[in-house]
């Protein structure tokens, strides 16, 4: 039942961001500094997404099949591949790693 | 039919599309994650903003606490914040369409209205896109949700490597020059720092204030990182307002 809660109240929270930006007065958009902390958080907070699913196990750091999606998908990327083709080649890299007894 | 030679509602067709497809990958990843099919629903329903859901489950898959779920996936909504100003000063609803408008304000809605120069055509692009992504991500999400349920050992299949792989996708069209690299180079360490040393979860808001202090005090490109996942003219050239297109 928790777990509802958060995501509830997650919910209600980002649905008060996006109106938030249409009821305050137009100057705040020509203030940049806003602006700013939105896209650094906005790189900042996936970068950490990113590492923290790769190496983090729990609170412990471990080095497993992980890091072969990590660059599987970041080939993926480079060669311009679409969103999804990027989700499988990291799926596919883990669980081929796994096949072949690298946890 | 008419409306279909608009630019801008071509555009938004094929970005909801696309953007559509991949809410297969949330859903599928959401129940491996724990989350059941009616809380995996619930996030593209009501919280509707891809990067703010994939958060939630992130936090959660990995032994996160639901607070701090809660808290990268309302830090991750603040550009959104920025897109309905934006979105606001273009079109700007009245009455009861403000309130739908702010629901479907995301990355790919503002990168395809504001890619366009008519008004009419931004408020189309807007639109289309919004409404567009909105039934096709939830339909999808639903597929995934179905389909990740019925996969057993989410091991064994890769899942936490398709995480892996989703989150990486998502930052990497932000990564555009020297700055933002170094940024998430920064927060990344911050984050492997901090992990044996506080709960599941936190790590990734030692991030966020890392990088909230680094756009407080450096003066860089105020749109940096409000780039779209994936942006809608990638295809479809077109002059934007910023530019920067071919």
């Amino acid at each position: 039942m928790t777990l509802w809660m958060w995501l509830l109240l997650s919910c209600v929270l980002a649905y008060a961001w996006k109106l938030l930006g249409y009821l305050v007065p137009a100057s705040v958009l020509r203030d940049p500094r806003m602006s700013r902390i939105a896209g650094t958080m906005t790189i900042g907070l996936l970068a950490s997404l990113t590492i923290v699913n790769t190496v983090a196990s729990g609170q412990a750091l471990a080095l497993d099949a992980r890091l072969g999606a990590l660059a599987a998908a970041g080939i993926a990327l480079v060669f311009r591949a679409p969103f999804l083709v990027v989700v499988i080649a990291g799926a596919g890299a883990a669980a081929g790693l796994r096949l072949l007894g690298w946890s | 039919m008419k409306l279909l030679q608009s630019p801008a509602v071509r555009v938004g067709l094929s970005i909801s599309i696309a953007t559509g497809l991949y809410g297969v990958s949330f859903g599928a990843l959401s129940v491996t994650s724990g989350l059941d099919f009616w809380q995996t629903m619930a996030l593209s329903l009501l919280l509707f903003s891809g990067g703010s859901q994939f958060a939630f489950i992130g936090v959660v898959a990995g032994g996160g606490s639901g607070v701090a779920a809660m808290g990268a996936a309302t830090l991750l909504g603040m550009r959104n914040g920025i897109y309905g100003m934006q979105i606001n000063a273009l079109l700007q609803p009245r009455g009861w369409l403000r309130f739908a408008a702010a629901h479907v304000t995301i990355d790919e809605s503002t990168a395809t209205s504001t890619g366009q120069t008519d008004p009419l055509e931004q408020k189309r692009g807007f639109w289309t896109a919004g409404l567009g992504i909105f039934v096709l991500w939830n339909l999808f999400t639903a597929v995934g949700a179905l389909a990740g349920a019925a996969l057993g050992d989410p091991k064994q299949w890769g899942l936490d490597g398709a995480a892996v792989a989703a989150f990486l996708g998502l930052l990497w069209p932000r990564l555009k020059g020297r700055e933002p690299v170094a940024i998430a180079v920064v927060c990344a360490l911050a984050t492997v720092l901090a992990v044996p040393f506080v709960p599941a979860g936190v790590p990734i808001l030692v991030a966020a204030v890392v990088a909230a202090a680094i756009g407080w005090f450096s003066h860089g490109r105020s749109d940096e990182g409000l780039e779209p996942d994936v942006d809608p003219y990638a295809e479809h050239p077109h002059p934007r307002p910023s530019g920067d297109a071919t």
